[in-house]
């Protein structure tokens, strides 16, 4: 039970962690269009010559 | 890569849009080494710069139909006056780039993100273009020394999408911002809420003593710290409301969910720095996060109404063609219609729009006003007479004075009304609002007084006491029932093509006990169609058609059309055709030669004939040959196809359908035997329409008008809620509640049972949250209910609540 002692306060730092990501992420604009990436995904020469 | 759909692929019609091809069309283009048919010059030109610009892939990878290409959507000229616009406005980054965003029409399916974004990239001087598939938006970066932005606009418009410069100062950017904001703050309190849970689980589970005090503080600290985020950033919002409903001196449903979230977080950090007494850590999370939920919920709602108002508004023309030396000399200049002044002369040539509110200088013309009030008739104008900004003038070139700037316009006005309406809140919002005001009140007084008796009975349970008071009443259920369930139904409407322009609409239509159509036109498409051959002669019925047809092969008047529609299969070619305007049409098919059209027309050809009276509403169309009669084609309005279907349900919902027509009584009468409509009046004046719904309404009638905007404004205000059919464009009248955007009659029975089914979740919503407080509140103030069990309580019935109104959302999809 005690490595519970270093754990629980390991994950609040992974928490705090992901929230610095989570606002990284939105600030570059990713979450911006949900819809767009799944389409493109399914081009095959995307932007590409020819 | 994949081979078109099958039903694209063994589609017959246009291969660009998928709309039918008009026969002996000849529009054609090469794709793929075949030859597609094309139904209109604008599809082929569309089509056309698609493949030379090498992007035929297009064609084998969408999954849907491009929309129709409109011909020479916009002048070179006005295009160019973007790029000043777009030097002046666009923010200009320090490489000495060009930056801007632009709304994109016409987007069906992922070829199409293919499509734009290629056809850009091959253009000399664009840098990035990024289009925005969930927004409608076009990002594009562009060097202004290598190409302009009419550039851009104009290669968008070859391939068959129309792009408008953004405008940045509309509402729309701020709800994006807004968005933006609301979706953080929902990750973190989510994120928060999932993990504080992680920590209370323990607590929960554990039997008396067999968690030790230390290893439930370690929880404890650790829920705090990770509330924290969700207390300070998430929770903003109701924080921000509570403080301001308090400094105007009103009680919204901020106040008691601020003063909730405020008591439960406090008492549990009291609680854990005290180091005994309950926590509240996981309730105060959950809360916030569905109260985002359902903010988010309404939030979509509005950005699609605002999306659609904006598509309206390009109905308003960008540019105009001014006098500026006028009297002296009459040499106009493109100005864009936003710079227009009050005293400007401007010039619109037939077919373009009028830019602004004017009015007409010299010489006489007609102008089409469809666009504003739906009347497709043009109206004869005179000099001195006022012509609203956005009629299409549809005589002759037209010297116009402004008399108001563009923005301030009829049609802008309109839009702007719509913006407004789509933030007020319906009746029932108003009414579930009041009553949680009053809730607040009593709440606050008897947790007050729950306090004060504790406090006197046994002290070291108040806090505790008061505390489960407020969590356990937590009025979520209350505050979120109605908007949840609103916002669900309108969104869900409007992706059904109905924009709903006042708030009270879904309640009303829900309330209305009669459903009365203001015109015959709402119910039939407004064109004729062949209804009946009427036959004379030894030739069949086939074949007397396919004659007609061939005979109207040319023509472009309605009746026909509606013949050449009516013959199907390979038609023989007509020769020596004259037309006899008022009269007919004369022509040989095979070497025989035909009269078609009005009875004495061609009794001319055959000889005379009795011609029974006519029905009224039915055209006659006679078809003869030398020295013989053949046949008589019935010729009317033909019902819309789901009229039948839109009378049946609202019948089945046990609403009255009746029909006010200005059309004479036996149309009436007609159309409504057809559809089953009991009532039909006809040759009803406005007055008189007007005067039946106030009759109605005196006698406790709850009335619903359907109209479509013909000089109908008066009876569409007067009834409770009324629906405008046809175009976006109908959003002018401006006396509608709400407006079929896809001109199908269908939405319009969508919309009651989405109506119904709205009220009913609220209703459900709104008794459960009363149950759930009278029996809660109470075993709450008696100390019967621990905290943990009051938090659960609290989040099961707000989940309860938004997933019910989650419901409306889904379901039925439109086609």
């Amino acid at each position: 039970m005690d490595a519970l002692y270093l754990l629980v306060p390991l994950s609040i730092v992974i928490v705090f962690a992901a929230i610095w990501v989570f606002f990284r992420m939105s600030d570059s604009g990713q979450f911006e269009d949900m819809v767009g990436p799944a389409l493109r995904v399914l081009q095959d020469d995307d932007r590409g010559e020819g | 890569m994949s081979a078109l759909p099958r039903e694209i692929r063994a589609h017959d019609g246009c291969f660009h849009c998928g709309l039918p091809v008009p026969a002996n069309s000849h529009w054609a283009v090469e794709i793929d080494g075949l030859s597609r048919s094309m139904c209109c010059p604008g599809c082929e030109a569309v089509a056309q710069a698609i493949v030379q610009n090498g992007m035929t892939d297009y064609y084998r990878n969408r999954t849907d139909f491009a929309v129709t290409a409109e011909q020479g959507a916009a002048l070179p000229a006005q295009l160019r006056l973007y790029d000043q616009a777009a030097s002046n406005d666009a923010s200009r980054n320090p490489d000495g780039m060009l930056e801007a965003t632009l709304s994109v029409d016409g987007l069906r399916c992922a070829a199409c993100v293919w499509l734009i974004e290629r056809r850009l990239g091959q253009l000399p001087g664009v840098m990035a273009a990024n289009m925005n598939v969930a927004t409608g938006r076009l990002f594009v970066r562009w060097d202004p020394a290598q190409c302009k932005l009419s550039g851009i606009l104009g290669a968008m418009r070859e391939i068959g999408y129309p792009a408008y410069p953004f405008d940045p100062a509309r509402h729309e950017a701020q709800l994006r911002r807004s968005g933006r904001t609301l979706g953080r703050q929902l990750f973190i309190a989510g994120l928060s809420m999932m993990q504080v849970m992680m920590y209370a689980v323990p607590a929960y589970l554990a039997t008396d003593g067999t968690l030790e005090s230390d290893m439930a503080a370690l929880m404890q600290w650790a829920s705090l710290l990770l509330t924290l985020p969700a207390v300070v950033y998430s929770a903003q919002p109701f924080f921000r409301g509570a403080w301001a409903a308090l400094r105007q001196r009103a009680l919204t449903m901020d106040v008691p969910v601020a003063l909730g979230i405020g008591a439960a977080f406090i008492a549990s950090v009291a609680a854990t720095m005290r180091g005994s007494g309950e926590v509240y850590y996981d309730s105060v999370t959950m809360f916030i996060f569905l109260l985002l939920c359902s903010r988010l919920l309404e939030l979509t709602a509005r950005r699609r109404a605002a999306h659609a108002l904006e598509r309206l508004q390009h109905g308003l023309p960008d540019a105009a063609q001014k006098l500026p030396a006028y009297p002296a000399s009459r040499d106009t200049v493109t100005v864009a219609a936003a710079d227009l002044e009050p005293g400007d002369v401007i010039l619109v040539r037939p077919g373009e729009p009028v830019a602004a509110d004017a009015v007409l200088l010299e010489g006489q013309t007609s102008i089409d006003v469809s666009l504003l009030t739906g009347e497709s008739a043009p109206q004869r104008k005179l000099a001195g007479d006022a012509i609203p900004g956005g009629a299409v003038n549809a005589g002759q070139a037209a010297l116009l004075q402004v008399s108001r700037r563009a923005g301030a316009s009829t049609l802008a006005s309109l839009v702007r009304m719509a913006e407004s309406a789509g933030q007020g809140k319906p009746a029932l919002s108003q009414w579930a609002d009041r009553v949680a005001a009053w809730f607040v009140a009593g709440l606050l007084l008897l947790a007050g007084a729950v306090f004060l008796f504790w406090q006197w009975h046994d002290a070291a349970r108040a806090w505790p006491v008061a505390i489960a008071v407020l969590v356990v009443s937590c009025p979520c259920a209350l505050s979120l029932a109605t908007p949840s369930a609103l916002a669900a139904a309108t969104d869900s409407l409007l992706r059904r093509g109905v924009l709903i322009l006042r708030p009270h609409v879904l309640e009303t239509l829900h309330r209305a006990t009669h459903v009365v159509f203001d015109k015959t036109g709402t119910l039939t498409m407004g064109k004729p169609v062949l209804r009946d051959v009427c036959l004379y002669g030894d030739v069949e019925r086939e074949t007397c058609l396919h004659i007609a047809a061939a005979l109207e092969a040319c023509s472009a008047h309605p009746l026909a059309q509606a013949l050449a529609a009516a013959a199907s299969g390979k038609r023989p070619n007509a020769s020596e055709l004259m037309q006899f305007p008022g009269q007919g049409i004369a022509g040989s098919v095979d070497g025989i030669p035909y009269r078609l059209g009005r009875a004495d027309f061609v009794a001319q050809l055959s000889g005379r004939f009795l011609a029974p009276a006519g029905m009224p509403g039915v055209s006659a169309v006679w078809l003869g040959r030398e020295g013989r009669l053949l046949a008589r084609f019935d010729l009317a309005d033909g019902l819309r196809d789901d009229a039948h279907d839109v009378v049946e349900r609202f019948r089945k919902a046990g609403k009255q359908v009746m029909l006010l027509s200005g059309d004479q009584q036996a149309m009436a009468q007609e159309v409504a035997q057809k559809l089953g409509i009991a009532d039909a009046l006809g040759n009803q004046l406005p007055e008189q329409k007007l005067a039946y719904v106030q009759r109605l309404q005196h006698e406790g009638a709850v009335v619903a008008m359907v109209g479509d905007g013909i000089n109908d404004c008066a009876v569409l205000g007067a009834a409770d809620v009324s629906f405008a059919m046809g175009s976006g464009a109908a959003l002018a009248q401006s006396h509608a509640d709400a407006v079929l955007l896809t001109g199908r009659l269908e939405a319009l029975a969508d919309a009651a049972e989405s109506a119904s089914a709205a009220m009913a979740v609220v209703r459900q919503n709104l008794a459960w949250a009363m149950v759930y407080n009278m029996i809660a509140i109470p075993a709450a103030a008696a100390g019967l209910i621990s905290p943990w069990m009051s938090g659960i309580g609290m989040s099961v019935s707000s989940m309860l609540v938004i997933a019910n109104a989650l419901r409306l959302r889904g379901g039925r999809k439109g086609s």
